[in-house]
């Protein structure tokens, strides 16, 4: 499964809901994710690319796309 | 060392349903109710001081505990909503309380400043004497300050809470606390002289459901208790989906997390004591069973308190 599959499975888990979403739409915006589930999100993303994501980069903009989400992801590669 | 010796407690008796506060926002109870898990709130009269409320809390604290507020060591009052910049509501408590001369000391933090202002007083009531930690807020002059946010005028309400803190005898003793600070999201959670609050509620929902826990844990941690041996954890009340999410997050059921803000939203730096009062008199600490506080606001400010029934 390539790595925006993968988001998408995430991002399907955590919210219980379908993710029919372009890349550079926002999640918040669109109703995928809320403020609650935020949280879990970041959870799911350390444990599937097996990264630890520090409080000083939790600004939910970083998050707020799935591209958005790549971009911080490579950031971390 | 020190001690809790006893709670105190002052809410108005104005009620302010959802249904009335969903409707500045263009919404419905049942909408804040989802986001929030607030069925109502109280507001404080129009005459009312936050130093008001600070003293009628204070008093029912020291006449549960039969103490004179003269023989105080010193008054901590925290609060994010002081009419004024100074003087700030402590020393006018303190004179309301009949306490004129306990030196009296403001704590300008919001909804961790009962928090810090507790932790603090366990390390200087062995010097000064029993100390009266208070959290006073009127936070619906801010609320209803135009333009009215979806996401925070339906958040708030008024009270007070208190706290005595002896260094010789009490209900409970302070074993450990934690405080930490990060100046970094400050524009975060914010209010500004004579603006409305301002809120990136994703920003301040994220942090705080990472960094609470982590904090329990630290003080946990540091004396060896399980999160499941803990018999009640004390909250600042916040939003009740974030109460259940910390529950989760620490691995116990969401009933030891007691709560209140059902009845009276979030009361900011007043919540957490207002909670533990309302919790004292429907179950109190037992014997040797530890007992969590912890508070996350506007700052970021964050810690948690442990103590151990006596």
């Amino acid at each position: 499964m390539d790595r925006r599959s993968k988001l998408t499975e995430i991002l399907k888990s955590v919210t219980k809901k379908d993710v029919n979403i372009g890349p550079e739409e926002s999640l918040f915006e669109s109703g995928v994710l809320d403020s609650f589930a935020l949280p879990d999100l970041v959870s799911a993303l350390e444990q599937e690319f097996s990264i630890q994501i520090p409080d000083s980069d939790l600004n939910p903009r970083k998050f707020d796309s799935i591209q958005r989400i790549e971009e911080y992801l490579d950031s971390r590669a | 060392m020190a001690f809790i010796a006893e709670f105190g407690c002052w809410l108005p008796e104005h009620i302010v349903t959802s249904a009335e506060a969903g409707s500045w926002v263009g919404s419905d109870a049942e909408w804040v109710r989802n986001v929030s898990g607030i069925d109502e709130r109280r507001f404080a009269a129009e005459t009312d001081t936050v130093a008001d409320l600070a003293a009628r809390a204070g008093a029912d604290c020291l006449g549960r505990a039969g103490l004179a507020a003269k023989h105080l060591g010193m008054i901590l009052v925290a609060s994010g909503t002081a009419e004024r910049s100074f003087p700030g509501p402590a020393c006018a408590a303190a004179r309301l309380l009949g306490a004129e001369h306990v030196p009296a000391l403001d704590i300008p933090m919001a909804s961790a400043g009962s928090l810090f202002a507790l932790s603090l007083a366990s390390r200087l009531a062995g010097q000064l004497g029993p100390i009266l930690v208070i959290g006073a807020e009127i936070m619906s002059r801010v609320v209803l300050r135009e333009p009215r946010e979806r996401g925070v005028a339906i958040l708030f309400g008024d009270g007070a809470g208190a706290c005595l803190v002896s260094p010789n005898a009490g209900r409970a003793e302070i074993i450990d606390s934690f405080l930490a600070s990060d100046g970094s999201f400050a524009d975060d959670l914010k209010l500004d002289h004579g603006a409305p609050l301002q809120m990136n509620g994703r920003s301040v929902i994220l942090q705080a459901s990472r960094k609470i826990p982590a904090a329990i844990r630290t003080v946990l941690d540091r004396n060896g208790v399980a999160p499941a041996a803990v018999q009640s954890f004390l909250m600042h009340q916040a939003n009740q989906n974030l109460l259940d999410k910390i529950a989760a997050s620490l691995g116990v059921p969401p009933e030891r997390f007691f709560s209140n803000i059902r009845r009276y939203g979030n009361t900011s730096s007043a919540s957490l004591l207002i909670a533990a009062c309302e919790w004292s008199r429907a179950e109190g600490f037992r014997s040797g069973a530890p007992v969590v506080f912890a508070a996350f606001g506007a700052g970021f400010h964050w810690g948690a308190l442990l103590a151990r029934g006596v």
